[in-house]
C-alpha cells in the first residue's frame, strides 16, 4: 500500500505535538513542584519554564510578570500561544483527522476523547487546586493515544514517521531543557559546600520526570555531571539524548529496508549518533556543555527537516 | 396546497390508532423498553457520535465548531413490496439520466427531437462544454446518486431531487446503522431487517468496474476531498477507509506522464480512478475556475484523454439541476419508452410566464426553490414564510424569474422521533444511496432518512434543524 506524502507528515506532526504537549504538561508540574516547596525561588522558575518552550516574548507581551498563574495559563489554556498544551492537543487531531484513514479506529478515538476532554477542563481558568489533576488528565490521556497506538497499529511505515516525530520532538524538548540550565551543571558552580539539594537540579530532573529513576540509578548525592550524563548520554533513560536520537535510528533503518533506499536523513541521524557514542561526560564538559547542546539542536532541526524532503511531506 | 387541510400521512400509526405492519414487530418491542432506559440509550448515541467524530461543519457559522447531526432512536421502517416498488422506479430514473447524459453530450436526439427546449442546456450553467464528445469509461455519467425521495400517502412517493453530482449523506446512513446495532442488539433479532454495510464494498466494486483503458489490473482508487474543513470532509475520510482507499487533496495530485499522479513518500505514483467529491467548478484550475486550489491543473485534460476516471464524471450537474429536473418525467419516456414508475413533484418553471404568474398569485402556498441552490438555502416556504419574506422573494422573482422553480408544499409524511415525553410524529424524507455500474445498478437497501426535528417543520436539512433516522427495509 503506497503511503501519501502528507499523510507520512501528518503522522509525524501529530506524534510531534502530542509529545509536546506531554512535554508542557510536564514543565507545567515541575514549575509546580517547585512553588509549592521552594516558594522563593518560584518566579525565577516559572521564567525558565517559559524559555524553556521558546516563548518568552510572546509571554512577556502578554503578561507583566512571571506569575504562577499567568504562566499555567499561558502553558495550558491559551489558545494564542502554539505551544500551549490546547493548541497542541488540537493541532495533532487536525493532523489526526487529515490523517484518519491512516489510524486505526482506536488510535483516533484516543486523540479525538483527549481533544474533547482535555477542550472541556481547558475552557475556563484554571483554580490551582485543579492544576494537580488536570496536570494528571494531560498525562493520562497522552498515555491512552500513545497506549492505544502501540496496541493496535501495524509496524509498517506508518509507525515508523509516528515514531520519528514522538523522538525528534522528545530529544528536541531534552535538549531545551539542558539548552536554558546548562549552566548549573557545569563544574564551575560547584563550590565546596553548596547545597546538596539544588533547586534547579530538582526542576532539571522534574522536567524529564525522572528524579526517582536519577535517584534510583544514582545512589548517593545529585551531582552535575552525573545528571548531565543521565540526560544526555545514559541509553537507559528514555528521555535522554542518546536513547532518543537510537530509537529514530532505528526507524530510519525500518525505513531504509522496508523501501529499499538509503536516504540523507539516515546519514545525517547516523551523523548524530557518532557524536553520542563512546563519549565521556567529562569530556563533553570539558569541551563546552554550551556548544555541545546546541550543536545537538540545530542538528536534530536539520534532521527533522531532512525528514519533510526524503519522504516528501509536502509538494 | 393540501397541506393545511388534512393530516399527514403517518408512517407508523394508521388514523384508526393502529399500528401499520410494516412497525407491528418494532412496536412490541418498543412498548416492552423502559422509557428511562430509551432516554438514557438516547444520550449514549450522542456520544457515540462525537467519539468516532461523525460531524459536520456548517458553513458560515462563526465558530469553527463541528456538530453533530441528531439521531433520533426510532427508525424509519419501510416493507419490502414499498422497498421493491422504490428500486424500480429509481433504477428507470437513474438509467434514463445517464442516458440523457450520453446523449446531451453527443447527438442531443433529445432537442433535435424537440422535447427539450435548446435553451434549457445551452444557457444552463451546469452544462459543460468540455464534455462534449467524450464518453467516460463504461459509459457510466452517475456512478453515485442520492435520489430524494417524498411520501404524501399509503402509495404516494415523489421524487423531489435528483443529486447526480456529489451527494452526500452515505456515512450516516452506515454509522446510524452501526449506532443501533451498538445501543439495541436485541432488536435486530427480534426484527428482520436488510443489511447496509456492504455499501463501501459494493462502491468499491462498482469504481473498479470502470477503470480507464489503459488499466487492466487492480485499479488504483482515490477519493478526492477538499480538506478537513469541508462540511462532508467526515464521510470523505470514512468512504476512503472504508473502501480501502487512498484520501487525497488536490495538492497532493499532479498530471505526470500523461496520468494523474499522487505523492507518495516514495515518489508519484498514477491514480486510475478518483472519486471526487470536488464540485465541477474545482476541479481543474486551468480548465475552469483559475482561483480553485482545490482541484488539480490539467485534470479535465487528462480525463479527456481517458487516462483517468473521474467519478461522477464532470457535467452531470445539467442532469440534476432544479430546471431540467422537470423534464425528467420527458427525459424517461424519450429514453426508456416506458412511463415513469415514480412521479416528480409538481413544478412551474417561473422562465415561462404563464407559470411565473401563477406562482405569483399562490405564493403563499408554494415552495420556491433557486434553481442552482441546495442545502435548503436561496428557498421560500410559502406557508412557514413572513409577509415581508414574501414581499422580497416576489421582487426577487419579478427581476430574475428564470433563476427560480416553485413546487405545491407538499405534506410530508411523518414517523415518530422519541422525545422527552414519548413518541411524536415529525416530517420526513429519504435519501437512498444508488451506484452504477456499467450493466447494473445496485440501491443499499434503505438509505438516509431525515427528519425535522421541530414539531410542524417541513425542512428537514441538517444545516436547518434536521436530524437522521436509521433506515430499515424488511426481509420479506
Amino acid at each position: 500500500m503506497p503511503l501519501l506524502g502528507k499523510t507520512a507528515g501528518g503522522l509525524y506532526w501529530m506524534f510531534r505535538y502530542l509529545e509536546r504537549s506531554e512535554n508542557t504538561a510536564r514543565l507545567v508540574g515541575a514549575g509546580l513542584r517547585i512553588a509549592l516547596t521552594r516558594w522563593s525561588s518560584g518566579a525565577d522558575e516559572w521564567s525558565s519554564i517559559v524559555s524553556t518552550v521558546g516563548a518568552r516574548d510572546e509571554f512577556l507581551a502578554r503578561h507583566r510578570g512571571f506569575d504562577s498563574t499567568f504562566v499555567v495559563d499561558f502553558m495550558l489554556r491559551d489558545r494564542s500561544h502554539p505551544s500551549s498544551v490546547i493548541s497542541l492537543v488540537e493541532a495533532a487531531r487536525n493532523n489526526a483527522r487529515v490523517v484518519r484513514t491512516a489510524l486505526t479506529r482506536e488510535v483516533w478515538e484516543a486523540v479525538n476523547e483527549t481533544w474533547m476532554s482535555l477542550k472541556d477542563v481547558l475552557d475556563s481558568p484554571i483554580r490551582p487546586r485543579d492544576l494537580p489533576m488536570i496536570l494528571g488528565q494531560i498525562r493520562r490521556q497522552s498515555a491512552y493515544v500513545r497506549g492505544a497506538m502501540h496496541g493496535t497499529m501495524l509496524r509498517n511505515d506508518l509507525f515508523d514517521f509516528a515514531r520519528t516525530g514522538t523522538f525528534l520532538e522528545r530529544a528536541d524538548n531534552t535538549a531545551r531543557i539542558l539548552d536554558v540550565k546548562y549552566y548549573v551543571l557545569l563544574p564551575s558552580v560547584v563550590h565546596v559546600g553548596a547545597p546538596i539539594d539544588n533547586v534547579q537540579w530538582e526542576t532539571i530532573l522534574r522536567s524529564v520526570s525522572a528524579e526517582h529513576a536519577y535517584e534510583w540509578l544514582n545512589e548517593g548525592d545529585p551531582d552535575p555531571s552525573r545528571i548531565a550524563h543521565f540526560l544526555i548520554l545514559d541509553r537507559r533513560m528514555p528521555r535522554s539524548m542518546a536513547f532518543c536520537c537510537d530509537k529514530i535510528l532505528d526507524n530510519l533503518r525500518h525505513l531504509e529496508a522496508d523501501y529499499g533506499t538509503r536516504m540523507p536523513s539516515l546519514d545525517m541521524a547516523e551523523g548524530i549518533s557518532a557524536q553520542l557514542s563512546n563519549r565521556d561526560i567529562g569530556e563533553i564538559l570539558e569541551d563546552g556543555l554550551h556548544p555541545f547542546i546546541q550543536t545537538l539542536i540545530s542538528r536534530m532541526n536539520a534532521l527533522g527537516c531532512q525528514i519533510e524532503k526524503d519522504y516528501r511531506f509536502t509538494a | 396546497m393540501n397541506g393545511e387541510t388534512r393530516l399527514p400521512f403517518d408512517e407508523m400509526m394508521a388514523d384508526a390508532g393502529d399500528v401499520r405492519r410494516a412497525y407491528a414487530g418494532y412496536r412490541v418491542w418498543f412498548d416492552g423498553q423502559a422509557p428511562r432506559q430509551l432516554r438514557r440509550k438516547s444520550a449514549e448515541a450522542e456520544s457515540l457520535f462525537r467519539s468516532v467524530g461523525v460531524t459536520f461543519n456548517v458553513y458560515g457559522s462563526d465558530d469553527a465548531d463541528e456538530r453533530l447531526i441528531p439521531f433520533d432512536i426510532v427508525p424509519r421502517i419501510l416493507s419490502a413490496a414499498e422497498w421493491e416498488r422504490l428500486t424500480r422506479g429509481i433504477e428507470q430514473r437513474i438509467r434514463a439520466i445517464n442516458a440523457f447524459l450520453h446523449d446531451i453530450y453527443h447527438r442531443q436526439e433529445i432537442i433535435r427531437a424537440g422535447r427539450i427546449p435548446e435553451r434549457m442546456i445551452a444557457e444552463n450553467a451546469a452544462f459543460l462544454p468540455q464534455m462534449i464528445g467524450v464518453s467516460p469509461p463504461g459509459n457510466v455519467y452517475t456512478h453515485i446518486v442520492g435520489t430524494d425521495i417524498i411520501r404524501t400517502d399509503e402509495d404516494d412517493f415523489y421524487v423531489l431531487e435528483d443529486n447526480a453530482r456529489t451527494p452526500s449523506g452515505v456515512s450516516y446512513m452506515l454509522q446510524n446503522r452501526e449506532t443501533m446495532l451498538q445501543m439495541f442488539p436485541d432488536l435486530f433479532s427480534a426484527v428482520r431487517v436488510r443489511p447496509v454495510s456492504d455499501y463501501p464494498k459494493h462502491l468499491r466494486r462498482c469504481l473498479a468496474e470502470c477503470p480507464p483503458e489503459h488499466c487492466t489490473g487492480r485499479p488504483v482508487i482515490a477519493v478526492l476531498t477538499p480538506g478537513i474543513h469541508n462540511s462532508a470532509y467526515f464521510e470523505h475520510a470514512f468512504l476512503a477507509d472504508q473502501m480501502g482507499a487512498e484520501l487525497v487533496e488536490g495538492q497532493d495530485l499532479r498530471v505526470d506522464d500523461g496520468r494523474i499522479a499522487m505523492r507518495t513518500t516514495r515518489g508519484y505514483m498514477p491514480v486510475d480512478i478518483l472519486y471526487r467529491r470536488v464540485d465541477d467548478d474545482f476541479l481543474d484550475p486551468l480548465n475552469f475556475r483559475s482561483d480553485s486550489v482545490l482541484g488539480v491543473g490539467g485534470i479535465m485534460d487528462v480525463y479527456r484523454a481517458g487516462r483517468v476516471t473521474l467519478v461522477n464524471a464532470p457535467g452531470t450537474g445539467i442532469a440534476d439541476d432544479k430546471a431540467i429536473y422537470s423534464y425528467i418525467p420527458e427525459i424517461i419516456r424519450f429514453y426508456t419508452g416506458e412511463a415513469p414508475l415514480l412521479p416528480n413533484v409538481p413544478t412551474w418553471r417561473c422562465s415561462e410566464p404563464d407559470a411565473l404568474a401563477h406562482v405569483l398569485d399562490n405564493l403563499k402556498d408554494l415552495v420556491v426553490k433557486e434553481i442552482h441552490g441546495s442545502g435548503g438555502y436561496g428557498m421560500l416556504v410559502g406557508p412557514a414564510a413572513t409577509r415581508r419574506q414574501l414581499a422580497t422573494f416576489r421582487k426577487q422573482l419579478i427581476a430574475q424569474p428564470e433563476i427560480y422553480i416553485a413546487q405545491p408544499t407538499m405534506c410530508l409524511s411523518t414517523v415518530p422521533i422519541f422525545t422527552r415525553r414519548g413518541l411524536a410524529p415529525r416530517h420526513i424524507d429519504l435519501r437512498p444511496f444508488v451506484l452504477v455500474a456499467p450493466h447494473r445498478i445496485h440501491i443499499s437497501p434503505g438509505g438516509l432518512t431525515r427528519v425535522a426535528l421541530k414539531k410542524g417543520s417541513l425542512v428537514v436539512n441538517s444545516s436547518q434543524g434536521g436530524g437522521t433516522k436509521d433506515t430499515w427495509v424488511l426481509e420479506e
